[in-house]
């Protein structure tokens, strides 16, 4: 084996040095009874040229990956500057553990710092920490957080949350002793509806996305005072991270929670993973925050580094009073986010932003024009909005597919069985005028 | 040999990306905006765009930010640099070959929501590695979804959660429910944070003089009632089998309980003895140790849970499924599922480059991987025998414990030993792991380095071990070739500043 750097015959010499007669004396602690004494049923080796002939074979059937697409609803694609993916490959990076020894960590723990700041920047927010897993685990411990700090037991969740990241809420809390309420969506507007007496004591926060599920821009200052006089706590998702580039900003807005998904951030879509959770707060709350956290310190010459910090709210010292268990998070992806960011700029990450929008805005306009087909949202949208198709939109966009070679979106009765006939298109940069308008020929002669 | 010692780090001093952020300064292009524009106020009304301006986000140009991230990755060891031995994180080669592969376009730009049957080959990916997990555990039902080892954890206890409320009945009697998670005092610290999400009381069972799980307080513990279940790690976090795995197992089981192992120390079992097997019923991977996928600094990683049939249909949704001849979909229709604990997939990327190990080792490099890493642990420990305090006699498998008891008395402490490593050319070793262990030392050296390496850890083990007791200060003044020497890390949590804000706002705050 190629990875093993000590040779056979080394190895037989080790044994030997050790008083051993063979490898399998190296399992004498095992009992017989447990030992597997055949080969594992897995394929036998392949040469690298070989692997990489399988594995793009088997490429090959992702016919999606090379499609125009008009996808988006929680991954989102976006142009990532090449320095981005050549920099995440540095030894000095990838094959780095948790900056456990911060003398010989600084790399990592600066980016955490770095990471952290980019967040609050862009959110609003006072204190970050160093990622979650994904939006939507930020998104539940997010809701976890909130009954720490409130101490009370219901979270209304609007229901126009991305529907995957309410299914991990629902798994999360399902033993944690808090009920998910939930708020309606406006049918005119499309945003949130929230109805203040709605708000009763036992409400330990409101959980409202945005730009929502379906692509609306929601009004979180008037969500923020409505919460903030019910004593509860507002905490605002968002799958889409370029449009902190654009719009005003949850912490700005009031929220006392931010968690987002930062996989806009120069990741690729990836069928799905990794990504990055991002997740900030109020100082107040630092404490109750999960996961990780990059602070400054200094040594005895007064020289500054970072170190982790806090960490007696985490489960290696706290263990079953941990604010949360998770451990392993996304460094790697939130470097590649730093990076992005910081490539990108304070006038980049706004004019990504921006050309979003105005292509957004652009389809929009050419689909709304077609016959038979409607936007049924009145209210402000970022990069994403619902169409309404004269008839089945999953089977509409399979022809689409098939036979104009464009992804037109996702038919939203993959989650809502009663929408047969809405679908979510979603615009990014990426997007040219071109395939905007192949989109809209495409739906014409649908 | 001679031990020379590794020369200092480089150590330019780069500020961070905000100090050194210029005005007007631009690392990107777009290209031009190809459409009609819409005037802002018709896109989107003032109050809900930003009036910030982005202000205090870097302005910096290509080259500075490629400087800059270049220049604080060289502070940073790294196991291409050389033995990274962190007992229980399992820091093995992280091949360049799986870092191509994950970065395929077909995977790379494949969106979680094409339809499936646009995304055949992505589907394929995952099922045949399920298949190969399923195999290497003895433990048929796979579900990919978890993002990390604790992820899996908090996965394979609320399944055991959910069996047992399936098996027992949730009308019940509340204060007849099984509410008891056993856990070992040597185990993860995960392992109570996952327990306690999924709605259990912990109690702690005791190790014995050997190191291993004590039977008489497990039955003990088991006669009690209540008990849920048993969250065991094997080879335990001492680096011992647990040789009584399978009467542990019967005990568990005996008591109504299910046994859930933590998948950590799977680098000493592959190909040689499966969970499954033992009578494991449920066991997390962490597919970023045992399967090479790069640790990151702290992540992505992977987290599969593997369990018995009789299992399998609380695993998270959707599952993938074979439909027939090499065709593959999502099966979201599994009523006792636990539900979802991540959006899409899982970290997919992890998945590939999992797969793409197992293939690259075949069947029998998988197991020879598995016996290099147990030798290579057994060379350390044999080498270091005589030097270091060894709490427990047992013969280690991938990994060696050891303590700073014979150091102490010169007031040199397992802190100071790890420091003083760094200067020897090392990361140190995990240290003050297991709990149960005063001032422990883990030490796994996994199968990716050579023995001249292993012999010239060991000789600098026993350097520092000399030190120790004739020259006790360098030791504990290390280390002494780091760009920062040790950080105060009370007074950073005491005030802690985490971020970094502009110069007139901090001096103000």
């Amino acid at each position: 084996m190629r990875y093993i750097p000590n040779s056979p015959e080394e190895r037989q010499e080790m044994l030997r040095g050790l008083g051993l007669g063979s490898a399998e004396e190296l399992f004498d602690s095992i009992p017989p009874d447990v030992l597997l004494k055949r080969p594992l049923d897995t394929p036998a080796a392949l040469a690298e040229s070989e692997l990489l002939e399988l594995f793009e074979s088997m490429a090959a059937r992702n016919a999606a990956a090379r499609r125009p697409s008009f996808l988006g609803a929680g991954a989102y694609s976006h142009y990532a500057p090449t320095i981005v993916d050549s920099l995440i490959q540095r030894s000095e990076f990838f094959t780095a553990y948790t900056p456990y020894q911060p003398e010989i960590s600084q790399g990592t723990l600066q980016a955490i710092f770095e990471f952290q700041t980019l967040v609050c920047q862009l959110t609003g927010m006072d204190v970050a920490n160093a990622s979650m897993y994904d939006g939507s685990t930020a998104m539940a411990e997010a809701v976890l957080m909130a009954e720490r700090v409130t101490r009370r037991s219901r979270v209304l969740v609007s229901a126009a949350v991305h529907p995957e990241y309410l299914s991990v809420a629902e798994t999360y809390v399902a033993h944690a002793g808090i009920e998910l309420g939930r708020l309606e969506v406006d049918e005119a507007s499309g945003r949130t509806a929230l109805d203040a007496a709605a708000l009763e004591k036992d409400v330990a926060a409101v959980v409202v996305q945005s730009p929502n599920f379906y692509g609306c821009v929601e009004d979180l200052k008037a969500f923020a005072d409505k919460v903030h006089v019910a004593g509860a706590l507002l905490v605002v998702v968002v799958t889409e991270a370029a449009s902190f580039g654009l719009l005003r900003s949850p912490g700005a807005c009031g929220a006392d929670i931010v968690v987002a998904e930062g996989q806009s951030f120069g990741v690729p879509v990836s069928f799905g993973g990794p990504y990055v959770g991002l997740f900030a707060t109020r100082e107040k709350y630092a404490r109750q925050i999960p996961g990780r956290l990059a602070g400054v310190a200094y040594d005895k010459q007064g020289r500054r580094g970072f170190v982790l910090t806090l960490a007696t709210r985490e489960q290696h010292i706290r263990r079953e009073k941990a604010t949360s268990n998770i451990c392993t998070n996304e460094g790697l992806i939130a470097l590649a986010a730093t990076i992005y960011m910081t490539a990108l700029g304070r006038r980049g990450l706004q004019e990504v932003a921006a050309q979003c929008a105005q292509k957004a805005a652009y389809a929009r306009r050419q689909i709304a024009g077609i016959e038979g087909y409607s936007l049924p949202y009145s209210a402000p949208v970022f990069n994403e909005f619902v169409v309404r198709a004269p008839s089945d939109a999953a089977a509409l966009l399979r022809k689409l597919a098939e036979g104009h070679n464009v992804t037109g979106g996702l038919a939203l009765s993959r989650y809502y069985p009663e929408r047969p006939n809405d679908f979510l298109v979603c615009v990014t940069e990426t997007n040219k005028r071109a395939d905007i308008d192949a989109l809209v020929e495409g739906l014409k002669a649908s | 040999m001679t031990i020379t010692k590794a020369t200092t780090h480089v150590t330019q001093n780069e500020a961070l990306v905000f100090e050194r952020s210029q005005p007007g300064r631009r690392g990107y292009r777009l290209p031009a905006l190809d459409v009609e524009e819409t005037a802002l106020d018709e896109l989107l009304p003032a109050e809900l765009r930003r009036d910030d301006d982005l202000e205090g986000v870097p302005e910096l140009s290509e080259p500075d930010v490629v400087r800059h991230f270049t220049r604080i990755s060289t502070w940073n060891y790294n196991i291409d640099l050389g033995l990274y031995p962190l007992g229980s994180c399992t820091m093995k080669y992280n091949s360049r070959l799986n870092e191509k592969v994950a970065r395929i376009p077909g995977f790379a730009n494949l969106h979680p929501l094409a339809p499936a049957e646009d995304a055949q080959g992505a589907l394929q990916v995952m099922y045949e590695l399920q298949q190969h997990l399923a195999e290497i555990t003895g433990l048929p039902g796979v579900s990919l979804q978890p993002a990390a080892g604790a992820h899996g954890e908090m996965t394979g206890i609320m399944m055991i959660r959910a069996f047992l409320d399936a098996r027992d009945g949730t009308t019940s009697d509340e204060a007849k429910r099984r509410k008891v998670m056993l856990i070992p005092d040597s185990a993860h610290g995960t392992n109570p944070a996952s327990a306690h999400l999924s709605g259990f009381t912990v109690k702690t069972i005791r190790s014995t003089s050997e190191g291993l799980t004590d039977l008489e307080h497990l039955r003990e513990l088991c006669a009690a009632g209540e008990v849920a279940g048993l969250m065991l790690t094997n080879p335990n976090t001492c680096g011992i089998f647990e040789r009584n795995i399978k009467e542990i197992c019967d005990i568990v089981h005996g008591a109504g309980g299910l046994v859930y192992m933590d998948g950590a120390n799977m680098n000493a079992l592959v190909g040689v003895a499966r969970p499954g097997d033992m009578g494991v019923d449920v066991i997390h991977l962490n597919l970023h140790k045992t399967f090479s996928t790069p640790h990151g600094g702290g992540g992505p990683g992977s987290g599969p849970c593997c369990c018995t049939a009789e299992l399998e249909p609380f695993l998270p949704v959707p599952r993938v499924a074979r439909t027939g001849d090499d065709a593959y979909r999502l099966d979201f229709d599994r009523p006792q599922s636990i539900g979802r604990v991540k959006a899409f997939y899982g970290n997919y990327g992890m998945h590939l480059r999992a797969l793409a190990y197992i293939l690259t080792h075949g069947n029998d490099g998988l197991r020879e991987a598995t016996e290099a890493a147990v030798l290579n642990a057994r060379f350390i420990a044999h080498g270091l025998a005589d030097t270091f305090d060894r709490p427990f006699d047992s013969p280690p498998m991938h990994e060696c414990l050891f303590t700073d008891k014979r150091q102490t008395r010169k007031g040199v402490h397992t802190l100071d030993i790890a420091k003083r490593l760094i200067d020897y050319g090392f990361h140190p070793m995990t240290i003050y792991f297991p709990l149960i262990v005063q001032g422990a030392m883990l030490i796994e050296p996994t199968e990716s380095v050579g023995r001249a390496e292993l012999q010239q850890f060991v000789d600098a083990m026993k350097e520092i071990a000399r030190e120790a007791a004739e020259d006790a200060q360098t030791v504990l003044d290390a280390p002494h070739t780091t760009r920062v020497g040790r950080l105060d890390e009370a007074a950073a949590a005491r005030k802690p500043v985490l971020r970094w804000r502009p110069a007139e706002a901090a001096a103000g705050a």
